[in-house]
This record gives C-alpha cells, structure tokens and sequence, in this order.
C-alpha cells in the first residue's frame, strides 16, 4: 500500500498543479467584465480625473499627479485584492464549488496561492498602466528607484486585503459580500485620504484614519516618495500586520467553521 | 509489494463504522455502519433527509463525524493517497462559469496521478461539440455531464455520484449508465446516491436503504424488494389463516371476507405450498411489489408520524 501511495504521489506533478490552478484562475477573472472593468478601469479614471485634469496649481505643499500616484495606487490594488479575493471565495463557497474542491485531490494551499498569484497580476497591470499615465498624462517624474520601490509596496498592498477579503468571504453571505464589501471599502478609501490628500480633510477624519488599515497602506505607500504624513513607518508597519493577522484569524475560524455546515 | 490491479485487497474503499453527524439540534446520521467493497457498485437509497449526502460527504473528508469514523481506502479521507483514487460528483449549484469545459477537464485531471486521456473524458460524457463552450454557456443537462466528467477524468478507483441523474432526460439518463456499468466492469467502485428507484435497481450490485440516518435495510435489489414486501398474493382458500402463517418465507397473512391475503418473499413457492395442501384453492391473483413500494413500506414503517396519521 505504502509504496504504491508514494508511487502515485509521485506520478503527478505538484508544481504543474500551482500553475494550471494560477492560469485558469487568472483566465476565469480576466473574462469576468463585473470585475475587470471596476478593478483596471476605476483607479486609472479617478487618477486622470482628480489627479490629472481638475486644475490645482495652487495647491497645496506637493504636487498632486506625483501624491496621487500613490494614493489610487493604493486604492487600486485594495480592491483588486479585496473584490478579488472575497468575491471570488465567497461565490464559489455559496454554489458549492469550494466543496468540490475540497473533496478533488488539489492541494488546498493552490487554490488560495492561485487567487494570490492573479490579483498579484491584476495589481501590477493596474498599477504599471497608473505609472504610464502619471508619466505621461500626469508629467510625474521621479528616480528609477522610487518608480520600483512604489511599484514593491503597493503591490504588498495585496497580502492584507486579500486576507480581509477573504475573511469577508467566509462570514458573508454569497450574495451580500459585494455589497459588504463596497460598505467597507468606498468609505475607508475616502477617510483614509485614498481620493483626497488626508491633510485636506477635516481634524476628526485626520484621527479616525489612524484606525484604518487603507490608510497605514496609502501612508508606506507615500512614503517611498517622501510625502508621507510623518507617523514612523514602524507604525503603519505593524498596523498592517495585526490587520493581516486578525483577518486570518477570522477567515481561518470560518473555514473551520464550514465543517460543521450542511450543503445540499 | 508490486500491484497492477486497482485495489490493495479486499478491505472495503470505503467504510463508516457508527459513525454518527449531528447539525445542531438535527442527527442527520444515527451511528451509521456501511461500507463499498472493491468493484462494488452500491446505491445509497433513501427520502430527502435520509442522510445520504451527510454519509457521501463524511466519507470524503468535508466533514468529519461526532463519533465513529469514515474512512477511505483504509484511511483517513483528507489524505491526499485517498483522494487520488477517488473522484467525485456532488450536488452543486455552479461551477465556475467563465471556464471552457475542456480548461475544467485540464485542471481536474492535473490532480490526479493517472488521469484519463481528454478524448476519453469528453466522449464518455457526452461532451463532444461543446468543449470549446464555456460552462456558463451550458444548458442544464451539459452542466451535470461536465461535473460527470470531472468525477470520470482522475480515472478513480472510487466514484462517488450524489444524485447524478436528477435533472437529465430519459436518454441522457440511460447514456450515463451505460458509462457507470463500464466502469463497474472495469472493476471500479462506485457509490451512487439516489431518489429513482429504477436507477439503482438497474445500476447497483446492492442496495442500501437509509432512513433517518440509520440503514434500514440492505441487500440485492432483488433481495430488497422480495425482503421488504415481497409479493401479494391473493386467493380463496379453506386454510386455515396459521397454516398458511406457518409456511415457509410468508410473512404475513391476512383474511377479508372470502379472500385471504399472504404476502410472500418468493411468491411461486408460496404458491406451490398453497396449491399443494389446498388443491380447491382459486381466484388466485399475485402482484408484484416494485422497488417503489418497497421503499415506501420501509420509510414509512420508520416514520412515526406516518405510523401515527
């Protein structure tokens, strides 16, 4: 027995599994338009319009295309990561999809590594098209090493929101975790000054946001081009960990939780 | 130890012993023992509720019993080693829509270790023509052959179908157990979970009826329906009601007016011994119990508010 499970075990190919599970992944979100269109287009519309046409030459104490770069990055790769995570767990969990994959011989880790891997892809064609349009649009100028190390935080950005997400997945219903979702995101985007600089928002916003994990984001992600708001990265740092760690903590119990649920 | 055959010995695929599943307030399996031996094709029969998908799902791992155990291939069903021999089809709703029916094959069949060839897989399902169309495409019937075709693709030892049939028409109906009769003749398992009668009389090696998660009786189908209500027989006799009550295989006997009622699990012997010691006897009528009505008997025997209405 033993040497025929080890046999077998072997006679498939585990990393041929993760990239099968990756490419088809990506595939079944690419041709889902409900999804494209708001993760591409949204962050590259709202940059062109607040960033790029509205006049602000008397501005504030920085330059607004360069600012909100970061700032719809930001939000941009946050729902990327959250639409792409949540509701993509949470509609295949509702139709029974997951149950399926759960009794099929798939490692489970690929299927969560797979949803990694395409919003990680979505995140930096999002992010690349954001860059060409600040470049050129946007005449945003900026050391190569800043362009890469704006690129390297915003698309960390994708670890902790896709944990929320999926957290968001295993606690709401199927039908309700876009609705949830868009409840959480669109404001937290706002108070955390994703779509107008934080400094221009009134005092009571400026110290909620400080509770807001989009904010910690948007905050490392200005801080690569020095126009942060001056907390210490280690904050934002450890903000974002312990928001990471409690939405595994909650999306693990819902996975356990699922055990004990009838289906069907 | 060098094996070509697909099962290691004769130790049952799979198995529950006691194994007992509560939602709940709910017991939607009381202590259950069942098992599917090598190349058996079993069907797992009972009402709504019975606790049929609740034994499927034990057994493959997606949840695991309050007490007693499952087990897969002498393991424990999460076990990648069981799950590669083990392909199965499940009651669900949608699969991912924006997949082509041959990207879902692909995928499925990466998991396994001995996948069968595509062709193969299409063409035993019935999918030729449409795997180029993506499953959101797909009318009802195409969609139940593809999770058909993702329980086939692995080329599993084991398969389990939950209520593959509902929703097909007559055709498809018949189309889909000409495959599962193949597979059982390759010497494959399968466990078959059904509502229609007349699929696991035509399908399964054995029957086993399940009533509030419990079985309540198992056996061939014909085994089933002789045991379980056997034949009516009706006639006019002068026998008395304890002879007749005494013969062999009667298992009840009843008298209205002239007529006399035996039910009866091999009604031509019965018949004999009637016509043997009552020569006179006439008016002689039998009827046969069909599956449906054994099932019937049987549920409601075990529901009490039946019993009680």
């Amino acid at each position: 027995m033993t040497t025929q499970t080890i046999a077998q075990a072997r006679s498939r190919s585990l990393w041929r599994i993760y990239a099968l599970e990756a490419r088809y992944e990506f595939l079944k979100q690419l041709r889902m338009p409900a999804y494209v269109v708001p993760s591409l287009a949204f962050p590259l519309v709202f940059y062109f319009m607040f960033g790029v046409a509205l006049p602000h030459g008397s501005g504030g104490p920085f330059d607004i295309p360069t600012y909100m770069l970061a700032t719809y990055g930001a939000f941009g790769v946050m729902n990327v990561s959250l639409f792409g995570f949540g509701v993509g767990v949470a509609t295949e969990r509702g139709q029974g999809w997951m149950l399926f994959k759960r009794a099929s011989p798939m490692p489970p880790v690929a299927y969560f590594a797979a949803k990694l891997a395409t919003i990680l892809v979505f995140s930096l064609i999002m992010v690349s098209a954001l860059f060409v349009l600040g470049a050129t649009a946007g005449g945003v100028r900026l050391p190569a090493g800043t362009w890469f190390s704006l690129l390297g935080v915003l698309t960390l950005g994708t670890l902790p929101f896709a944990a929320f997400g999926l957290a968001v997945a295993y606690w709401a219903g199927p039908n309700s975790a876009v609705a949830v979702l868009n409840i959480i995101a669109l404001p937290s985007a706002f108070g955390s000054g994703m779509w107008i600089p934080i400094q221009m928002l009134p005092p009571v916003i400026k110290k909620a946001a400080l509770f807001l994990p989009p904010y910690h984001y948007a905050q490392l992600a200005l801080h690569t081009l020095g126009l942060d708001h001056g907390e210490a990265v280690s904050l934002h740092v450890f903000a974002l960990a312990a928001f990471t760690a409690g939405s595994l903590l909650l999306a693990w119990i819902g996975f356990r939780r699922d055990e004990g649920k009838t289906f069907g | 130890m060098t094996r070509t055959t697909p099962f290691d010995d004769d130790r049952p695929v799979a198995e529950l012993r006691r194994a007992v599943k509560r939602y709940g307030a709910v017991t939607a399996l009381a202590g259950m023992d069942f098992e599917v031996r090598p190349g058996e094709v079993v069907a797992l029969l009972g009402p709504n509720g019975a606790g049929k998908t609740t034994a499927v799902q034990l057994l493959l791992g997606l949840a695991r019993p309050n007490a007693g155990e499952a087990r897969l291939f002498g393991l424990e069903p999460r076990r990648a080693e069981a799950r590669m021999r083990t392909g199965a089809m499940l009651q669900i709703s949608k699969v991912p829509e924006t997949l082509k029916v041959r990207e879902h094959i692909h995928l499925v069949s990466s998991y396994y270790p001995r996948p069968l060839p595509e062709r193969e897989v299409i063409a035993a399902a019935g999918l030729e023509g449409i795997e180029g169309r993506l499953f959101g495409k797909l009318s009802g019937g195409q969609r139940q052959r593809v999770l058909f075709a993702l329980a086939l693709c692995g080329d599993p030892d084991l398969m389990f179908l939950d209520e593959p049939t509902v929703g097909l028409d007559v055709e498809a109906r018949r189309a889909f157990w000409t495959v599962i009769a193949e597979k059982a003749r390759q010497g494959r398992s399968v466990l078959l979970t059904t509502h229609y009668l007349e699929e696991a009389d035509a399908l399964a090696d054995r029957i086993v009826m399940i009533g509030r998660g419990q079985v309540i009786a198992e056996g061939t189908p014909a085994e089933i329906k002789s045991r379980v209500v056997g034949r009516k027989i009706r006639c006019r006799t002068a026998l008395p009601l304890a002879t007749i009550a005494a013969l062999p295989g009667v298992r009840d006997v009843r008298r209205q007016d002239e007529l006399t009622e035996v039910f009866a699990a091999e009604a031509e012997r019965t018949v004999f011994e009637l016509l043997s010691r009552d020569p006179s006897l006439s008016a002689l009528e039998v009827r046969g119990a069909d599956l449906e009505e054994a099932f019937l008997t049987l549920t409601h025997s075990e529901d009490p508010e039946e019993v009680a209405a």
